[in-house]
């Protein structure tokens, strides 16, 4: 610690830099203060500013605290859930971290659906849980949970805090550890008792914990010999993922430098979209279950896969043995243990997929490389774009889904708006025919796929983006997961747009039991549904209900046009399905691509897999 | 019918550098679970001079790409240091303490003691009619020994699991 040998002793708060000598020995005063202080202030120095939380017994020291510190806003959600997709929302739209403020017990198992949301996204996320005093714990005491225990395995890193001197250090290595790295969840349980003792706090000090330190520039070796079969390939294509997201900004510029200089075909997972302009001609479409088919036949047909942040997740497979069987494979991701998890590559580059790309931009452009001309590679990529994969029939009388999504996507694309999705076919249709420029822009729940996410992420993308457009598009059936939350954006004035695709089931399921088990529709029809206008309006927002494809612009229009928040309610085409679509346990080549293709039923292989 | 598929698997002892802190083993074995991985045994024990790290050596088994995600799982634990594969690494020392309690009379009691001696167990508790012994050595000579006082009156049995060390001047 610098400065360590001349910290100055202080008897009076920290606040008061007169009485105690000049301001830049401000961060050597140390004072006694209460846990739940140290906390905030600690926060505050972190550059925290947003808290999404909810108050209950054992984090009363730490409301009371935030009382007191109105740089802090809390945001008071309906629900602890809410509170975590809102943090991830504000996370993945801002790049900050997002912080969390929940109550032992119920409060934090309510968080842990979040927790494990931003773990398998990757995203930066604080969670401070509550917990019963030091002497209760383990006495089965009132809202107790094993906190610690029951979030081990969903978080990146979490910690009980037993004293309130390890406070101080503990928060800043959480933020670290969040942040760096391969971003995730960190918990910190905060026993009660912790909260109201005392003890010596030193404003910027403490001790800095330096275990955790990943790598973040890729071998020097790996690098070069990545820029080597890169040169050699005939046939090369670029997968993307969310780690380029995660990379920040400059990344996705990174990625259209190496994108032009190799005119490689470019194609991203769900998580990454955004990362590499739609309006592109490298621009393929989303891969993977639910990918174009070009996207698909690319990856299969390939000679080289460049694998940037990405992590052969088993929507992006389908089955194993018959994954781009032809081709060699770079994969550069941050996080060791997702290199050959699933997939066998030749080349593994660990570092931050953001710096890769730089070195191998600058090894590349050392040895003179430049566009080859794949002519023949694009010539067949262009025969697989002709199929028009993403086509859906017209139809005058219902509104197509896929055309709802289209018409969203027309009205606003000019104000880059930021999209949220709840978890189903919406959500695929929303990938499919939305495109993104810029990252940052596609909030979804990709990996652990929670319905209830939308909502609460828009609510947290609107407060870290003020003056964008946020719209969350729905399903009936998903918005009712966290529709409470309804009350949240109305209390803090935010101007979210929720636009729902209603179709009256739960269309994914409903689409895998016509696929799988001969259309019977085991409880997958969306029953008693509220009116959704109606209920709008009780909380305050405008209701909109669009019927007929005529009225579908003007009333996208007037979502568009009203200052606060606006529910749509778009009745959709009922029966209409997902397509293109891999089966699970199908290759790439095997793609269904209109509802012609459906056999109805599958062997128990297949149903075996999700 | 559907059928779940087995792979062949191989045995590896891992040498884990940790922090030595709340939760950590509860962190490590809970790993193991979670992702469907195999523990064999597992011995940990604070080893440096400030108490801070813990040296835990885990015996584990699974085909050689699960083994590879097991050690790169491990790695990206915050309070984990090192993960050295002594398998993998070359010749190494695998040591296992156990203590075998064997009751009998006559010429089972003989017969234990006989075998004891050739084993090179040590009696650390005798009453008249029970031996209490104490082995160190390979997994393996341990099992064989103890598959032996099965036969003449085997009472009860408690083992370190197993700890291992590479051969030669240089750490793993």
């Amino acid at each position: 610690m610098p400065g360590n040998a001349v910290a100055l002793r202080c008897s009076i708060a920290y606040q008061s830099p007169a009485l105690c000598g000049s301001g830049e020995k401000l961060e050597q005063i140390v004072a006694e203060k209460s846990g739940a202080d140290i906390l905030v202030e600690t926060l505050l120095d972190l550059g925290v500013d947003t808290v999404f939380g909810y108050p209950g017994g054992a984090v009363l020291p730490i409301y009371d605290g935030l009382y007191e510190h109105p740089k802090i806003k809390h945001i008071l959600v309906r629900h602890e859930q809410a509170a975590t997709h809102a943090a991830e929302g504000y996370a993945r739209s801002t790049g900050k971290p997002g912080v969390v403020l929940v109550t032992s017990g119920p409060g934090a198992t309510n968080a842990v659906t979040g927790i494990t949301d931003a773990l398998m996204d990757s995203i930066p996320m604080v969670v401070i849980t509550g917990q019963v005093a030091t002497n209760l714990i383990g006495t089965d005491a009132f809202q107790e949970a094993d906190t610690v225990g029951i979030t081990r395995h969903c978080t990146k890193h979490n910690y009980l805090v037993k004293k309130p001197s390890q406070l101080a250090s503990v928060v800043r290595e959480a933020f670290h550890i969040a942040t760096e790295g391969r971003p995730g969840p960190v918990v910190i349980d905060i026993p009660k008792n912790v909260q109201v003792a005392a003890t010596e706090f030193q404003r910027h000090g403490g001790k800095h914990n330096n275990r955790y330190q990943p790598q973040i520039d890729g071998d020097f070796k790996a690098v070069n010999e990545a820029a080597e079969m890169i040169m050699q390939a005939k046939a090369p294509i670029f997968y993307t993922g969310g780690g380029i997201i995660n990379s920040g900004p400059k990344a996705s510029e990174t990625l259209q430098e190496l994108a032009a200089l190799t005119g490689a075909p470019v194609t991203s997972t769900l998580m990454g979209l955004g990362a590499f302009p739609a309006s592109s001609d490298q621009w393929l479409g989303m891969l993977g279950m639910h990918g174009t088919f070009e996207a698909n036949m690319a990856m299969n047909r390939a000679d080289l896969i460049i694998c940037l942040g990405a992590r052969f997740d088993d929507r992006i497979t389908g089955r194993i043995d018959a994954f781009s069987p032809d081709s060699k494979k770079i994969h550069v991701d941050i996080d060791r243990s997702s290199i050959n998890k699933t997939i066998r590559v030749d080349l593994p580059v660990v570092g931050d997929v953001g710096r890769v790309m730089e070195q191998l931009l600058a090894v590349l452009k050392g040895r003179k490389f430049s566009a080859p001309d794949y002519e023949e590679w694009w010539a067949r990529i262009k025969g697989w774009r002709a199929r028009n994969c993403l086509e859906y029939p017209e139809n005058d009388k219902e509104i197509m889904p896929q055309l709802a999504v289209r018409k969203l996507w027309e009205a606003t694309k000019d104000r880059d708006p930021i999209i949220t999705t709840e978890v189903g076919q919406h959500q695929m249709w929303a990938a499919q025919h939305f495109d993104f420029e810029l990252p940052n822009k596609w909030l979804t729940s990709g990996g652990l796929g929670t319905m209830g996410y939308g909502l609460p992420a828009a609510i947290g993308a609107q407060l870290g983006n003020p003056d964008s457009l946020v719209i969350d598009i729905a399903g009936e059936a998903s918005i009712q997961m966290n529709i409470q939350e309804l009350g949240t954006a109305t209390q803090y004035r935010l101007p979210v747009k929720l636009f729902i695709l209603n179709n009256e089931y739960m269309g994914m399921v409903r689409q895998w039991q016509e696929l799988t088990y001969e259309s019977r529709y085991s409880n997958s029809y969306s029953d008693s549904l509220p009116d959704f206008v109606k209920l709008a309006e009780s909380y305050g927002w405008k209701g909109i209900c669009i019927e007929k494809p005529a009225d579908l612009e003007a009333g996208i229009k007037e979502m568009i046009e009203t200052d606060g928040p606006v529910l749509v309610d778009c009745r959709v085409a009922k029966l209409a399905n997902c397509f293109p679509m891999i089966p699970s346990g199908a290759a790439h080549t095997e793609m269904l691509l209109s509802p012609e293709d459906i056999k109805g039923t599958m062997d128990d292989q297949a149903k075996a897999l999700v | 019918m559907m059928r779940i598929k087995e792979e062949a698997v191989e045995r590896h002892v891992l040498a884990v550098m940790v922090d030595n802190e709340a939760g950590i083993l509860a962190r490590i074995a809970g790993m193991f679970t979670a992702r469907g991985y195999n523990i064999e045994s597992l011995t940990v024990a604070d080893i440096s001079e400030d108490h801070a790290i813990s040296r835990i050596t885990i015996a584990t088994n699974g085909p050689p790409h699960v083994i590879e995600q097991i050690i790169a799982q491990l790695d990206r634990l915050v309070p984990v240091h090192s993960v050295r594969d002594l398998t993998e690494a070359g010749p190494h020392v695998q040591r296992e303490l156990a203590l075998v309690k064997v009751a009998g009379k006559g010429e089972n009691r003989i017969e234990a003691m006989r075998l004891a001696d050739a084993y090179r167990a040590r009696i650390v508790d005798a009453s008249t009619e029970s031996f209490v012994f104490e082995i160190t050595g390979a997994p393996d000579k341990i099992e064989t020994f103890v598959a032996l006082m099965r036969e003449v009156g085997l009472v009860e049995v408690g083992r370190t699991g197993v700890v291992a060390i590479s051969r030669g001047p240089d750490a793993a």
